[in-house]
């Protein structure tokens, strides 16, 4: 437990709060590489997952790819997508986030349209709305809550595998855990740890608020659910 | 050797010995790791379906910490248990309870009441009930659970890497550092078909534990 208060005491020194290898500098990383890769995922994977969705296609394949996704090893892809031609870069980095966290938004958003209201797609139909409209007004609001959830996914599966990345390139708080390590610092790899922790649980902690915020049946759904979750 | 291949046989000759080191640490990490998450997981799970209460602590502490990414999840509990395999061991079994905790719940809550309520009528107390009714019939809810657990376990334990004890993954970090791509190749391959592998063999062991769903169509 001594290293836990050096720990401590590593993050209570102003040395370590300033300069290029810093903790304001790593954490600005962190979330840069983590925002950047979170819109490139949204702007593919959620028009994807509507258009899949609504047309009822893919469903087995976009399933398989979360599936699979399990068993890859992040290490080992990282590692590997490094060592090509793509080299040490920041996109190289970025890619390899995009490509994590892809699956559990196009699914998602697959799911949120497929689970959408027969009667009101049919409704909108009958009203004279195209494809276009029908996925606009109708599929994708009320698809919102699921798409949320798969970006919440995204965004903690991203800053999870940013923190691994930092173990071969790039920047963002894991740089500080893996510094440590390379040293045989161990008070430094602990606080590096908290703060990558604290990072996530915050970043989960701010989706879920966005997920609550956003659910456009939120107002109709509010008593239900908070009945249920004092039952529970 | 200059040309730095992608394929190299020769290294998978002359360094047989630190791959298959490198294979036994994973496999022992992985399976320890499992066997120990499964077995909490049974406790867990049966005091959650006894307690209510319980049961919303010990699934919200659950994905709370699966939120913690794992190279963090290692670098916290090296304070408590040092450059070691247990740092390892230990992380990977917080991370498997989420997974595992909640399928054994589903696979017992799945059990149909009016099976339960014959087997009282035959005379079943509680232990045999769990035993010899209860877990037959949602052991493929819980080997499913166990799969996914397996198999990013298998994926996770490369970052144990950050403690010095990543199995294949110390290969990987060796490979990148020195730049010898066949070292990280063979490794990483290793890692996918061990994944592939353990899947395959409780595929194979729910099927001969449950022979009574052979020949039932899968859903």
């Amino acid at each position: 437990m001594n290293d836990f208060l050096d720990a401590l005491r590593w993050l209570g020194d102003s040395a370590h709060w300033s300069g290029p290898d810093g903790v304001p500098t790593r954490f600005v990383e962190h979330m840069w590489l983590t925002s950047i890769s979170l819109l490139i995922v949204c702007v593919i994977a959620i028009p994807v997952g509507l258009w899949l969705g609504h047309i009822g296609r893919g469903g087995t394949l976009a399933i398989n790819i979360s599936n699979v996704g399990r068993a890859v090893p992040t290490f080992a892809v990282l590692v590997l997508l490094f060592m090509t031609p793509l080299g040490l870069s920041d996109w190289t980095v970025i890619i390899a986030l995009v490509v994590f966290g892809l699956p559990p938004v196009l699914t998602n958003t697959y799911v949120g349209v497929r689970e959408v209201d027969r009667d009101a797609v049919d409704a909108a139909r009958g009203m004279g709305m195209d494809a276009m409209q029908v996925m606009r007004k109708v599929e994708l609001p009320l698809a919102v809550p699921l798409i949320v959830n798969g970006v919440r996914l995204a965004a903690v599966q991203i800053v999870a595998t940013a923190t691994v990345a930092a173990l071969v390139a790039g920047g963002g708080l894991g740089r500080i855990i893996t510094a440590g390590f390379g040293r045989g610092d161990r008070p430094q790899m602990i606080a590096g740890a908290i703060l990558v922790a604290a990072l996530a649980l915050l970043v989960e902690a701010l989706m879920e608020w966005l997920q609550r915020r956003v659910d456009p049946l939120r107002r109709i759904r509010r008593r239900p659910l908070t009945a249920r979750s004092a039952a529970v | 050797m200059v040309r730095n291949d992608w394929v190299c046989p020769e290294y998978v000759q002359t360094r047989s010995g630190e791959i298959t080191d490198a294979l036994q640490q994973h496999v022992w990490i992985t399976v320890v790791a499992v066997v120990v998450g499964l077995a909490l997981s049974f406790v867990l799970a049966l005091l959650a379906r006894r307690y209510r209460r319980f049961a919303a602590l010990i699934l919200g502490t659950s994905t709370v910490l699966y939120t913690v990414p794992s190279l963090a999840m290692f670098g916290l509990l090296l304070s408590v248990t040092g450059l070691t395999a247990t740092t390892v061991i230990v992380g990977l079994v917080l991370y498997s309870l989420v997974i595992l905790v909640r399928g054994i719940m589903t696979g017992l809550d799945g059990v149909p009441p009016d099976v339960r309520e014959a087997a009282v009528g035959m005379g079943y107390g509680p232990v045999r009930m769990l035993l010899r009714v209860e877990l037959p019939l949602a052991l493929p809810t819980i080997v499913a659970a166990l799969r996914v657990a397996t198999v990013s376990t298998i994926a996770m334990t490369t970052l144990g890497v950050i403690v010095g004890h990543g199995g294949l993954g110390d290969l990987i970090l060796r490979g990148l550092r020195s730049n010898f791509r066949p070292e990280v190749l063979t490794a990483s391959v290793l890692v996918v078909v061990l994944a592939l592998l353990a899947d395959l063999i409780l595929v194979a062991a729910l099927r001969l534990a449950t022979p009574w769903r052979r020949g039932v169509a899968r859903a």
